[in-house]
Formats: structure tokens, C-alpha cells, sequence
């Protein structure tokens, strides 16, 4: 089962590495793990999906809590957040397969960022699943590289961490 | 001034006596400056021992021990003691040397990434970029070393930071914000330990180490008088209530005593106090039955749950949850109950007679202990000799027994003895070691005879590294590889040529007279004590 964890951080060089090292020592299974600035510069937001069953997401939020660099650690339920992926895809697009693709986009509503005489870039933002299933339908066609970032998640509503 | 001044002022400021250290090149400004400061230096012989004997320091005067090393292989030497320090919950402040900054991550002469490989084993770390931090990261080191759960603190300084010139602004407070221990308890969780106490025919107390850490005793056993509850203790719990005490059942696990382990199989509310139920203490999770109920109250929230289910948990600092239960009048337990642990308590025995061969190890643990005076520190190593010693020790009101838990680190007991020692020069200290844990920390001698500190040193010769010895035999057809120590020295001649006499028992008879010897002399001595190499610690004990 995944679990989304978010947690506010020190701003600072180390800060990453204490977190990173905790989770390989810990036997905790990461998915992904995204870092940013917030509001706050000398604060960053990190978003942890973490696949366990309820004793590993309690032990993740526990030991993240216990680091000094870490103020405030919490698990988002689906439900109540939105969750956000960006992908970049680059696609072999020749001419005669140019336009099934560029009708995928359409109807997925993603942009198409780069164009050239054999390859189409595909730029996406959305919540993980319509990314995978953006990245299945492409599967036909010969993806020749992915860049896709963690999942980044927010609490809906007047709620916050 | 200079870094260096500024970090010798800010040690001053947090009260710092003493430190325990070895130098070297990155670490020199440091030593420079701390020759003008009233705060002794002890001069160990290795790293590692530095941060034991910080680590004894601590655990006797409350306080977090310091150690200083220089850069590189210094600051890797000092790892193994920062992680047992860690294990164990201890507080200190390691100081290490650090190449220029502007050498950093070039691999240059005893350059080692010290914060990054003593990550694991550190409550935190630091490493220095501006002098005009020195002092801020100096007091919140000491407060996150001795607030919450305890635990070692690294700050890594390079050498330019130690030298260059800075005004000395010393902060009033701390405050970091990802950081706030806890105190009390939770008063809802507190009355519903309450609730559970007024139903309960069977509770039991486990106690570990947390209530010394958090300088508990005077309130567990007020507690554990008013209450009538029983006592079972982990091994780093030993000695939180007298061995004699009618309420102690002794300690559990693998190797404590069977009353305890029964207690815990037949207990119908078990409370876990400041003890985090390690895999030594095994036979607890496996003894506890379905339908006990088990209350954790620990300082660390990421402790609970761990290693056992609990039924509900307090967290907080175990003397300010003890004083909300003290105040809260709770319920005393039935003399039935006790009355049936005391009576297999009684029925149980540890063997004490006469061996053929050598002296009976646990027999000379328990004379010996009888023998000392009541507030004696004993500080037992790793192998047999901390097994015999565990189980048979008898600790008074305000003897201390300290020995690694968690790491099972050997050759601690010598230089935790030596920072006891200095951290309480009035209260008699042994350390007890046996031959192969004695030639991982001998070279200490020489810090002892040249600081002159009054540590006695009992080492158990058997010639063989007897803890892994009875694993081969019961475990691998006894298969013995690597476990005899054959062309050792002789541990009585090493003692005099450091000076330091000594003597050799080779059976029963003789030991009598030698432990009334150890407990008259002044200054350094060493017995060594001549055990069959066959003498078993998994067999039962009362």
C-alpha cells in the first residue's frame, strides 16, 4: 500500500542525506521523494510515497520526526489531497506516426514542448495514475527517454501541515 | 579570538570539567587554547577510548562527556564509541578536527567524512563552516545531547574555523524548532494507567535504562514502594532498584533470571519503563501472552510499537510521568501476587559451589559485590564476564552498574571505569573484563597511572573469547575457530610493567583473601582471576 508523507525540513546542505540514509538503513521502501523551497526560504517541503503496510508509514512519520533537521512530518489520506506528477516524455514521431501522437496529447491534454524531424517532447502534469496511463499509451510508439519527478502533494481546503 | 579560544569558552560555559582526548594535527588549534583553560585534559591512548571513558563520565555525573579527536583516522577510531554511546542513550559532545575548508572533499592527508559515517550513530552533527558559529552550535550540541533521548553530538571544526579571529558572542538560549523533547505525560494517558492498575490482579513493572537517564530512581522506587508492583529489569536497567530489594525479581531476557521471565509469562498488565524491549530481552516478547496488556511509557515516541504491540503509550521523560502517577495516588497491588513471585524467587538459587578447576565466576561476582563498598560503580565489559556479572551482582541503594547494552562494544569497561572515576574520584570503581576484552583496552593503563585515577581491574582469564566458545559448542557441534587466545600475555605482568601491581587467583580459596584486598588498596590494582574455560553462562539462573 502507498502512503504520501509530507514533511518540512531545514533548508540546508545535510538535510537530504540524513534523510535518505535514514530510510536505506530502516529498510523503508521509497517510490518517491520530492524537494523544494517553500514560502519560507529557509524551509523545504519534502513529499515521501512510501510502500508499507501501516507499521512502515508509522515508523517513516516516527523516525522522520525523530531527525532535528525535520519540524513537522504528516500523512496525507488521498482523499482529502491533491497530488501532482510532472513528466517529460520523448517520443520516436516520424511523419507517418506524428499525428496519432500529437492526438493523444490532445485528448490527454498534455503540450507538446519539442518537436524535430523524428521526435516529439511531451510535457504532462497531472496526478500519478493519468501520468502512467499517459506513459502506457506512448508505450506503442518508441519512448527514447523519460523524466518524471516525484509526487508532489498538497492537503485540499484550508488545511495544512 | 580565535575559534579555538571561542570553542574553549563556550565548553567552559556549559560547564565543562573535563575532557577526554588524544591530538593531532587538525585538532591543534583546539589544544593550543585548552592549555589555558582550567578544564583537564585526559590523555587516553586510543580514540575509541575517549569516547568510553566520555561515556562513563556521563553516565555517572549526569552530564554529557566530551571528547576531542583529531581528523581522519581519529575521528573513524572514535565511531565505534559513538555508536555505543548511542545504543545506550548517552550524551555526549565529540569534538573532531577537520582539514581546511577550502581542502574539503579532495581527499587530502587525514581527511574523513566524519559526519557522513557517524550519520547512523549520532543524535546529530555539525560541521562548521563559520567561526562565528562556534559558540551557538556548542550550546545546542549540549542541549540535544542532554534533552529528549539522550545521545552523542559530533561537531566536526576545521582547522582555518579553529584559527580564524571572530568576536565571542555567547548565545542565552536555544531554540530549534524541528526539535522539542518531551516532558510530561499525556494526563489522559496517565489515568488510564491508573484505570489499568485498579483492575489489574498481576502487574509487573520492566525497567530499563531510562529511568537513569533520566535521573528517575528516587521517584520509580517511591513508585514501585506505594504501588506494591513488582520489578523485572532489563540489563541496562540493572541496579534501579536494590538486588536485595523484595519488590526486584531480578532481570529478563535470554540471559536474566527465570523468576522474571515467569513474572512476565503470568503477568496480566505489563508497564514498560524507559526500556525499548531490544532482541536480548527476546524471551519478553515471546513471554508475553495474548491477553497482557501492555502499557510503554517511554521519551522516545519511536520507540513505541517498535519491537512490541502495546496496548497504550505514554511518552514523556520517565521522572515527570513517575511524579504525575505519584500525585494521581495510584491503587496498591494485592501481597498475594508478590507473595507468589518472592516464594519461586526463594526456591531459585544460583550455583555458587566449588569448581574443580579455577574459581567459580559467578560465586566471585557476587563476594566480591557483597564486599564493596555501597556505592561503588562497577563496569562490566562484553562476553562471559558481562553475563556472569549481570547475573550475579548485588547493587545497593546507590552502587551503579554500567556496562554496554545495546552495542556489546568489548574492551568498554576499562575506560568507561576511568571517566566514572573522574566523575565521582570519591566512589570506589572496578572494571571486571575478561582476557580478551582486557587486550582491547590495556593500553589504558597508562592513563590510568599517569592521571593517577583509582580504577581496580578484575580480569577473568580463560583463554578463550568464551561467549563466542559457547556458541560454537551449543550452536555448531562445538566447532571452536578463532575463539583461543593462546599467546596472550600474562595480564599480572602487563599490570606491573605499567606499575601497577597485581596479583593472580587461581581458585576459590584464594579469592577470599583478595577481595578484601581490593577493596582496602589505594590506587590501581589488578586480580586476575583464573576461570575454567568450560564454565557456562547459558545455564539457568535463580
Amino acid at each position: 500500500m502507498q502512503h504520501t508523507i509530507a514533511a518540512l525540513v531545514e533548508n540546508k546542505s545535510g538535510v537530504l542525506s540524513r534523510i535518505s540514509g535514514l530510510f536505506a538503513r530502516r529498510g523503508f521502501n521509497i517510490d518517491s521523494l520530492a524537494v523544494g523551497p517553500t514560502e519560507d526560504p529557509s524551509i523545504s517541503r519534502i513529499t515521501i510515497i512510501v510502500n508499507g503496510d501501516n507499521y512502515i508509514a508509522e515508523q517513516v512519520i516516527k523516525q522522520l520526526n525523530k531527525l532535528i533537521d525535520v519540524i513537522k512530518v504528516s500523512s496525507l489520506t488521498e482523499i482529502e489531497t491533491t497530488r501532482r506528477e510532472l513528466v517529460l516524455v520523448k517520443v520516436k514521431a516520424d511523419e507517418k506516426k506524428r499525428s496519432e501522437i500529437i492526438d493523444i496529447a490532445k485528448i490527454m491534454d498534455c503540450n507538446i514542448v519539442d518537436v524535430s524531424h523524428t521526435t516529439l517532447m511531451l510535457e504532462f502534469v497531472n496526478r500519478p495514475e493519468r501520468v502512467d496511463l499517459l506513459i502506457d499509451l506512448l508505450q506503442k510508439y518508441q519512448i527514447l527517454e523519460i523524466a518524471r519527478t516525484g509526487t508532489i502533494a498538497l492537503q485540499k481546503g484550508s488545511k495544512s501541515i | 579570538m580565535n575559534g579555538a579560544k571561542a570553542i574553549v569558552k563556550s565548553l567552559e560555559r556549559e560547564g565543562v570539567t573535563h575532557i577526554f582526548g588524544y591530538p593531532g594535527a587538525t585538532i591543534a588549534p583546539l589544544y593550543d587554547q585548552l592549555a589555558h583553560s582550567e578544564i583537564r585534559h585526559i590523555l587516553v591512548r586510543h580514540e575509541q577510548h575517549a569516547g568510553h571513558a566520555a561515556s562513563g563520565f556521563a553516565r555517572i555525573s549526569g552530564r554529557p562527556g566530551v571528547c576531542m579527536v583529531t581528523s581522519g583516522p581519529g575521528a573513524t577510531n572514535l565511531i565505534t564509541a559513538l555508536a555505543t554511546a548511542y545504543m545506550d542513550s548517552v550524551p555526549l559532545v565529540a569534538i573532531t578536527g577537520q582539514v581546511y575548508s577550502h581542502l574539503l572533499g579532495r581527499d587530502v592527508f587525514q581527511e574523513a567524512d566524519i559526519t557522513g559515517s557517524a550519520e547512523p550513530f549520532t543524535k546529530y552533527s555539525y560541521l562548521v563552516k563559520n567561526t562565528a558559529d562556534l559558540p551557538s552550535i556548542i550550546k545546542e550540541a549540549f542541549y540535544i545531547a542532554s534533552t529528549g533521548r539522550q545521545g552523542p553530538v559530533l561537531i566536526d571544526i576545521p582547522v582555518d574555523v579553529q584559527l580564524a579571529e571572530r568576536e565571542f558572542v555567547f548565545p542565552d538560549e536555544v531554540s530549534i524548532r524541528g526539535y522539542d523533547p518531551t516532558g510530561a505525560g499525556e494526563v489522559k494517558q496517565i489515568q488510564q494507567i491508573l484505570q489499568e492498575l485498579k483492575s489489574a490482579k498481576a502487574p509487573l513493572i520492566c525497567a530499563g535504562g531510562g529511568i537513569f537517564t533520566a535521573k528517575a530512581q528516587v521517584a520509580f522506587s517511591k513508585f514501585v514502594q506505594e504501588t506494591n508492583i513488582p520489578v523485572v529489569t532489563t540489563l541496562m536497567g540493572l541496579g534501579v532498584l536494590p538486588t536485595d530489594h523484595p519488590l526486584n525479581m531480578g532481570q529478563v531476557g535470554m540471559h536474566g533470571k527465570s523468576t522474571a521471565n515467569d513474572a512476565i509469562g503470568e503477568a496480566d498488565v505489563l508497564i514498560l519503563m524507559g526500556a525499548r524491549v531490544s532482541d536480548r530481552a527476546v524471551l519478553l516478547p515471546d513471554k508475553v501472552k495474548r491477553r497482557t496488556k501492555i502499557i510503554h511509557i517511554d521519551i522516545d515516541p519511536a520507540e513505541i510499537g517498535k519491537n512490541l504491540d502495546t496496548t497504550f503509550s505514554v511518552v514523556g521523560d520517565m521522572g515527570e510521568v513517575l511524579a504525575q502517577l505519584l500525585a494521581m495516588k495510584p491503587p496498591r497491588t494485592a501481597d498475594a501476587w508478590v507473595a507468589r513471585l518472592t516464594e519461586m524467587k526463594k526456591t531459585r538459587r544460583n550455583d555458587y559451589a566449588d569448581r574443580a578447576k579455577g574459581v567459580n565466576p559467578k560465586a566471585f561476582v557476587y563476594e566480591m559485590s557483597i564486599a564493596l563498598p555501597d556505592s561503588y560503580i562497577y563496569c562490566a565489559d562484553v562476553g562471559q564476564n558481562q553475563l556472569w556479572s549481570a547475573g550475579n551482582i548485588d547493587i545497593r541503594e546507590r552502587g551503579r552498574f554500567l556496562t554496554t547494552g545495546g552495542m556489546g562494544t568489548m574492551g568498554y569497561s576499562i575506560p568507561a571505569a576511568i571517566g566514572a572515576k573522574i566523575a565521582a574520584p570519591e566512589r570506589f570503581t572496578i572494571a571486571v573484563c575478561g582476557d580478551g576484552s582486557f587486550q582491547m583496552s590495556l593500553m589504558e593503563l597508562a592513563t590510568l597511572v599517569q592521571h593517577d585515577i583509582d580504577v581496580k581491574i578484575v580480569v577473568m582469564v580463560n583463554g578463550k573469547l568464551g561467549l563466542v566458545r559457547e556458541i560454537q559448542t551449543e550452536q555448531y557441534g562445538d566447532n571452536q575457530i578463532a575463539v583461543d587466545l593462546s599467546g596472550s600475555p600474562d595480564p599480572v605482568k602487563i599490570a606491573e610493567a605499567y606499575g601497577i601491581p597485581a596479583k593472580r587467583v587461581r581458585n576459590q580459596k584464594e579469592t577470599i583473601a583478595e577481595i578484601q584486598a581490593i577493596t582496602q588498596r589505594k590506587g590501581p590494582y589488578l586480580l586476575a582471576v583464573e576461570v575454567d574455560s568450560w564454565e557456562p553462562t547459558l545455564s539457568t539462573n535463580g
